[in-house]
């Protein structure tokens, strides 16, 4: 029988939910790396037991942690002590130095801060780690302030994928409310050399030359609260989804708005029908159903909650615009926890399952594509994201 | 014989207990001091000073002999307490928050 494994990281360390294909009783491990934010987990397709996990704290910084044994222990890599002073340094994986160098052609030192004034970029955090399809040695990562990283020494090393942010637009990028963060990062499994990322609040973007150059695809896109409402760059967008097996069809939760792209994000039209709000964060497809989506709607963005003190999560069979609610197994009254961006997965396994934490400490599991839900744990600290593995 | 405090999280993180004691030759300076502290437990880098400037992360503080030395140039030279091994140099995260 499969078996599964919830990745779940928290302001407080890092947790790992298993259970087997039937998904009803759940082992709990952690606190990883307690009392450390674990902004992200996630395992490698190829060889699932080796995960990576982003560790950070306000005093200490960034710490990258990776697993080999599906999460029981845990290393920094190239954190072994140097066989001597003299020689080759071993890894830096918490090193995340900006390319300013004129290879780019646009060495690029400033974004605009909160004000319009010009801000030295400054790393923070990584918000987002994401596997290589193919390779496990190679992880991409999305930091705050915006840029894409990438190892391919299993995490040792990082080095920026400059491109991006040395896009003409990148001098022009400003932060949102949560900071200038790359939280999105969509590899397309038909073409390993395009991927698709999302910047809050510079909007999304997509290579088709392994991140050599990027452009922008926001066509459709239409935010009231930015100077120009069409504008190229500047939208706030929250997460995309894709489905493996549709490469070209894009979802995305953006600020306000559920938007959907048929041509590989070259145009968007929004979907958000008869959602009671299209405010939200996290966006996910069906494992199996290219035009399942599900999306968790907020009251609004100075009102991180559910509407009506209800928690909700929406589907909509019909790849958007008509979407059901569904509650079976949710508090459907004094509920107001929000869900973050990251914190909503689904497994491969037959019926799908969906997963989702909160700002609460709950994480929830519904082993039947969301007709019925149930906590699996309730007291965790606040969730930052979820991830699912599902396990021969 | 260089003692060393470190905080708890960065304890655990180079899985060490207790004070952590470093031979070290030559001047007796934050920089030296951290240099060796680094190498011996290079998953430490970046935690207390950037990788790049080696400034001192903003919530990190250093004490020694009861004093707090964040401040002083990170060439200056420790107490001779702190050389000697008789006192320990301290690394600390700063009380931060509500």
């Amino acid at each position: 029988m499969s078996k599964v494994r919830v990745l779940v990281g928290t302001r407080k360390g890092a947790f790992i939910l298993s259970s087997d294909g039937n998904r009803k009783k759940w082992d709990v491990s952690g606190p990883h790396f307690a009392g450390w934010e674990t902004y992200h987990m996630k395992g490698s397709p190829t060889e699932p037991d080796r995960l990576y996990a982003s560790q950070t704290t306000a005093w200490f910084g960034q710490i990258i942690q990776r697993s080999d044994d599906g999460g029981k222990t845990w290393e920094t890599p190239g954190g072994e002590k140097m066989p001597d002073p003299y020689g080759p340094p071993a890894g830096v994986s918490n090193k995340f130095v900006y390319n300013t160098s004129p290879e780019t052609g646009k060495p690029l030192t400033t974004h605009l801060w909160y004000d319009g004034t010009p801000r030295p970029w400054e790393f923070k955090r990584v918000w987002h780690l994401e596997p290589s399809l193919t390779d496990p040695d190679t992880v991409y990562a999305g930091v705050e302030d915006a840029a894409l990283f990438r190892t391919t020494d299993g995490g040792k090393s990082w080095r920026e994928l400059a491109g991006l942010r040395g896009h003409t637009s990148g001098q022009q990028w400003a932060p949102g409310a949560g900071g200038m963060c790359l939280h999105t990062i969509i590899i397309d499994p038909s073409n390993h050399h395009r991927m698709f990322v999302a910047i809050s609040s510079a909007g999304t973007f997509r290579t088709d030359d392994d991140g050599t150059t990027w452009k922008p695809i926001t066509r459709g896109l239409h935010s009231l609260y930015i100077p120009n409402p069409t504008a190229e760059v500047g939208h706030c967008v929250h997460r995309i989804a894709m489905h493996s097996a549709r490469p070209r069809v894009l979802f995305m939760q953006k600020h306000w708005d559920v938007m959907r792209s048929d041509d590989a994000g070259e145009s968007w039209r929004e979907v958000s029908g008869n959602l009671p709000t299209d405010f939200g964060f996290p966006i996910q497809v069906h494992a199996h159903e290219p035009d399942t989506i599900y999306v968790i709607p907020i009251k609004s963005d100075s009102e991180h909650y559910p509407p009506e003190g209800k928690l909700r999560v929406y589907r909509s069979r019909t790849g958007g615009n008509e979407w059901e609610p569904l509650t079976k197994g949710l508090p459907q009254r004094n509920c107001y926890v929000n869900v973050l961006r990251d914190a909503m997965a689904v497994d491969s396994l037959d019926p799908c399952g969906v997963y989702f934490g909160t700002t609460g400490g709950q994480v929830y599991a519904s082993a039947d594509a969301g007709d019925n839900w149930a906590p699996i744990v309730r007291d965790l600290p606040s969730v930052l994201s979820v991830e699912v593995q599902a396990l021969p | 014989m260089i003692r060393v405090v470190l905080p708890a999280h960065l304890r655990t993180l180079a899985r060490v207990q207790g004070e952590v004691k470093l031979n070290l030759e030559g001047q007796v300076t934050q920089r030296s001091v951290l240099d060796v502290l680094e190498f011996h437990y290079p998953m430490l880098r970046g935690t207390i000073r950037d990788h790049v400037t080696h400034q001192r992360r903003p919530m990190v503080r250093f004490f020694a002999c009861q004093e707090d030395v964040s401040l002083e140039p990170p060439d200056a030279l420790l107490p001779d307490a702190v050389a000697t091994g008789a006192e320990p140099f301290l690394i600390v995260g700063a009380i931060a928050g509500g």
